[in-house]
């Protein structure tokens, strides 16, 4: 004798907010991206411990030092004494300017210094030193 | 030219190619974004031509010579015992200004070392002079 099932069960995943989801997840994604990535300069970051995290990526501009004396901002090489020029105009159109400095931890300090003087002519004075965490 | 009018057959956009496109540009977005944030040791510049005049006895000068080691207000100190020192110094005197003065040929990690001292031992006076 065959049992005939008198309600037919719906096993289907309701798929109608399925766009709705995605696009949710999509604004996230878009709204953290930040498209322009620089390569920069191959450098071995300093350790430290005291660490600030940066708030933002859209108001931080980065400044390459490698060991060798090379400064690349924006994967263009300059010279000490440009520098305030470049940073200036970022800081005309950016006033919440960060500047992140990825310098080499074999850098020498007369550079770093000449970068320092050379921010504070730019009127960039929020430095960040960029290191990776100490753990001891 | 009198064309004939064409019956209208319900304008609707096809909806079920949404969820396909919204994913190719989930993926896309996925794929570029990099969420790990960059970490660094903050400070700020002072200013152009906003040098302060600072009562002597309330300058700690911090030297650092191109071997990597340290003169605090007279006595070498080795770097990892720094935050302990000016502890102790800031207790004393908190008005103290911590003056970095480094070598132009000592290396940018000592520096860095120095400075994560300063903040480790809370200190938020620090001047950095010009090396020469």
């Amino acid at each position: 004798m065959k049992v005939q099932r008198k309600t037919k069960l719906d096993s289907e995943i309701p798929t109608a907010s399925m766009p709705d989801i995605i696009f949710m997840l999509l604004i996230f994604f878009m709204v953290t991206t930040v498209l322009r990535e620089y390569s920069g300069l191959p450098i071995s970051l300093p350790k430290a411990k005291r660490i600030e995290k940066l708030k933002s990526k859209r108001h931080t501009s980065h400044i390459w030092v490698s060991k060798e004396g090379l400064i690349s901002i924006e994967d263009k090489l300059y010279q000490a004494e440009s520098i305030r020029h470049v940073m200036y105009e970022k800081r005309v159109s950016d006033p919440q300017l960060v500047v992140s400095l990825k310098a080499d931890e074999r850098a020498k300090m007369g550079l770093v210094s000449d970068i320092h003087t050379e921010l504070r002519k730019a009127d960039a004075l929020k430095l960040n030193y960029s290191s990776k965490t100490a753990v001891d | 030219m009198a064309g004939k009018k064409r019956r209208f057959k319900g304008g609707e956009i096809p909806t079920s190619s949404m969820a396909d496109i919204a994913f190719l540009l989930l993926i896309f977005f996925l794929v570029t974004t990099t969420i790990d944030m960059d970490k660094g040791l903050g400070m700020v510049l002072p200013a152009e031509g906003e040098e302060l005049e600072i009562n002597k006895k309330n300058i700690l000068n911090c030297l650092i010579n191109s071997t990597g080691n340290v003169l605090l207000g007279g006595e070498g100190v080795e770097i990892k015992n720094l935050s302990k020192t000016i502890r102790q110094k800031l207790a004393e005197n908190d008005k103290l200004v911590i003056s970095v003065k480094a070598h132009k040929a000592s290396s940018y990690k000592d520096y860095v070392r120095v400075i994560d001292q300063l903040k480790q031992a809370n200190a938020t006076r620090i001047s950095i002079a010009e090396s020469n």
